[in-house]
């Protein structure tokens, strides 16, 4: 703080909380705003996965009512761990603190639509969350597919709720990636070239362009879907001339490009860490920049991967088979990139290299089952099996929130001034390892004997597995809360963190700033090496 | 050394363009996502995708020597209290010939029903060579309680389908009706607002 002090006494001048907490247009501000509001909104989904596994431990119903009443759960539990976790922390909170940081600029273009992009979120978590308690519940799936998600279905207005919740999460999404996409364009530092940037601000260029171009079709899906439910339109219904089937791709013309918007950012994260801890540059930059142009473009029309059950003729699952079989390429060249980065280089095991270096482990063991289910032939019989949940979770659940948690270890110093007992880092991640594998890994079996997605309960002969997956998932609630507890002693009794804490391995321009940075960064611009 | 910035209000206008740009984008997703609806419907009629078949061309004077048996099934709503048949269960024709085939439907109820039907065919893939020259799909029809109306269906199956290496095989199509109650019915008859929750039962072929 001294640093700050002298050196850019009106640089550090903060206004007062409500001005600066509600009314907020500082980058880091908001950024730290959203990461406190992903965790607050992961406590709410990870306590209703704990409900779900507690219910699946043993066959018969537990602690739910009914089929109905579980669906509506579950899919609470998908929208908010993807809507209101993992972008928000991801995108929101490491994208808003450290983007104008790296480039150079002393904030994002529009500093009050940031502000709008972060308050969008709070009533669409609290209508989404009230949706649960109103009628039926929201009980279609995170897909929300129709008919299911009718009024003939769902007549009560907790669908029509959770609906209005996503139009207000992907408002907030749309407003973010403007936002991102001209900070990046237009102020970065002289010198800064494309082409120079730093590869997390690439994964947020990219996945702010996926943004701006599939949310507003989930939008225009959905409004059309409360149109049906509400005004007597008929765009998914056949009785007036309808197709349910367009929803569903439309659906999933959103759906899978959002899948790499969650996971792009963690890619560009892990790559800091990487280099950090392996004290060398990233190995082939320039091609792990476009590896993710390329899976942000490929992943735009591989959509119907997700629908091979629906119809669609042969001919077409073999485009989409082919197709989706070729983000297999980009994403290994990630991947190769990441290991030939910590070839030969000095390798340091700190908390936040251990989440990366687990991170692309799971990863790509969700990788090779992804590439499983690209298969048409071999998706007649898993889909909508739980190894369709095990590979889903292996590269959201332990990719993205690995990268997460990467991010936080990596960055807690530069954002809060204080730096984590590497000791307690290290047993969270012992434990997060241990309980997220042992909760998925069973899943791929489950689902290789036929249990099916979204049930309450299920056959006898899967009790084994899902015992397993149900202790496991105690272990990773466990990690979970303690995290808090190791963010709690950081915050309190943490130590001072310099400048740059990681030493001569992180070159990028957010270690050339005290820990934490002055309320205001680079009025005066930094020097681009 | 301090390196000045540039000029905030050519920032500022560089920002807003980017921006502006931004949401056009955006504005252009939104409407393509509309525009999917119409096109959507456009490329099934269009392509045969799913089952459509075609429509309105006329059967071409010489019959082909293959033969194949088209089978007839019928659906209903149900919420519409109809009963819905095909007076023939299949029948065997020469491609490229014209045949005729009749569906009836009744009114079981004590007062009249407004009802409106769809189609396909299975494989769906021979949507692109089944041909209805005249049908009774997507024009409303009410019946008055109790009484009962023929539904005639002329169609023929094109002769390619016998040299086209994905349809060469086929031997049986099969094609669906489904006759759904009308949405306008439905809505003055109060049934859209006290439909409650038929978790469970599922809209019959809802497929197309």
């Amino acid at each position: 703080m001294a640093y700050a002090a002298d050196a850019h006494a009106h640089d550090d001048h903060k206004p007062s909380f409500v001005k600066r907490w509600l009314f907020s247009t500082n980058h880091k501000d908001i950024g730290t705003l959203y990461i406190i509001f992903a965790l607050f909104a992961a406590i709410i989904g990870i306590g209703i996965s704990f409900l779900m596994r507690l219910e699946l431990q043993t066959p018969g119903m537990q602690i739910f009512a009914d089929g109905q009443m579980w669906n509506a759960w579950v899919s609470a539990h998908g929208l908010i761990m993807v809507f209101f976790v993992i972008m928000p922390a991801l995108i929101g909170g490491f994208g808003n603190w450290f983007v104008p940081i790296m480039i150079g600029a002393p904030d994002m273009a529009f500093p009050r639509l940031n502000n709008i992009s972060f308050w969008l979120l709070v009533p669409a978590f609290l209508l989404l969350g009230g949706s649960l308690f109103v009628g039926e519940g929201p009980g279609a799936g995170w897909t929300i597919y129709p008919p299911l998600s009718d009024n003939m279905y769902h007549p009560s207005p907790a669908m029509d709720m959770a609906l209005f919740a996503l139009h207000l999460a992907g408002a907030s999404s749309i407003l973010g990636a403007a936002n991102f996409i001209t900070t990046i364009f237009n102020m970065r530092a002289p010198g800064m070239t494309l082409h120079k940037m730093p590869l997390f601000v690439w994964s947020m260029l990219v996945t702010a362009f996926l943004l701006l171009l599939a949310v507003p079709v989930l939008g225009g899906a959905i409004t059309m879907l409360i149109t049906d439910r509400n005004f007597g339109t008929a765009f998914f219904d056949p009785a007036g001339g309808g197709d349910p089937v367009l929803f569903q791709h439309l659906f999933w013309f959103f759906g899978h490009p959002e899948v790499y918007i969650m996971i792009l950012p963690a890619f560009g994260i892990v790559s800091h860490v990487i280099s950090t801890f392996s004290k060398k540059p990233v190995f082939g930059y320039l091609g792990m920049a476009y590896a993710m142009v390329a899976i942000g473009v490929v992943g735009f029309v591989v959509w119907a991967h997700h629908m091979y059950t629906s119809g669609i003729d042969v001919d077409t699952r073999a485009y989409f088979m082919a197709a989706t079989m070729v983000i297999a390429v980009p994403t290994g060249i990630k991947i190769f990139s990441w290991i030939a980065t910590m070839w030969g280089g000095s390798i340091k095991l700190d908390t936040p290299m251990l989440f990366a270096v687990g991170f692309i482990f799971l990863f790509t063991m969700g990788g090779v089952t992804g590439v499983v289910l690209a298969n048409a032939g071999i998706t007649q019989i898993l889909h909508n099996t739980y190894y369709v949940v095990a590979h889903f979770h292996y590269v959201l659940s332990l990719g993205a929130v690995f990268g997460i948690y990467c991010g936080i270890y990596y960055w807690i110093g530069k954002m809060s001034g204080r730096q984590y007992p590497e000791r307690l880092g290290k047993i969270h991640f012992w434990l997060t390892f241990v309980g997220v594998n042992l909760t998925f890994f069973p899943m791929h079996f489950l689902g290789n004997q036929g249990m099916p997605r979204r049930y309450p309960d299920y056959p006898d002969a899967m009790t084994g597995w899902n015992l397993i997956a149900s202790v496991g998932s105690y272990i990773a609630i466990a990690s979970f809360l303690f995290f808090f507890y190791v963010m709690w002693v950081t915050l309190r009794r943490g130590e001072q963190a310099a400048p740059n804490y990681w030493g001569e391995g992180a070159t990028t321009l957010e270690w050339q700033v005290s820990s934490p940075p002055p309320f205001h960064t680079f009025d005066e611009l930094p020097r681009i090496r | 050394m301090r390196i000045p910035r540039p000029d905030p209000a050519q920032v500022a206008r560089r920002n807003r363009r980017t921006g502006l740009a931004a949401f056009g984008l955006v504005a252009g997703m939104v409407g393509l996502s509309f525009a999917a609806v119409p096109l959507y419907d456009l490329f099934c009629r269009v392509t045969g995708f799913g089952g459509t078949p075609m429509i309105g061309q006329a059967a071409p004077a010489t019959p082909g020597e293959a033969t194949i048996t088209v089978r007839f099934n019928a659906n209903t709503q149900p919420n519409l209290p109809w009963r819905f048949t095909a007076q023939q269960p299949a029948m065997t024709l020469r491609v490229g010939e014209e045949a005729l085939a009749f569906y009836t439907a009744r009114n079981l109820a004590d007062r009249p029903f407004t009802g409106i039907s769809t189609y396909n065919v299975t494989p769906a893939i021979a949507g692109r060579y089944f041909h209805k020259v005249a049908c009774f799909c997507f024009e409303e029809t009410t019946l008055e309680p109790g009484r009962e109306m023929d539904m005639p269906l002329s169609f023929w199956v094109d002769p390619r389908i016998a040299e086209d290496p994905q349809t060469r095989d086929i031997r049986t199509i099969t094609i669906n009706y489904t006759f759904f109650r009308s949405l306008q019915d439905a809505e003055n008859a109060g049934a859209l607002a006290n439909a409650g929750p038929h978790v469970g039962r599922g809209g019959a072929a809802a497929t197309q």
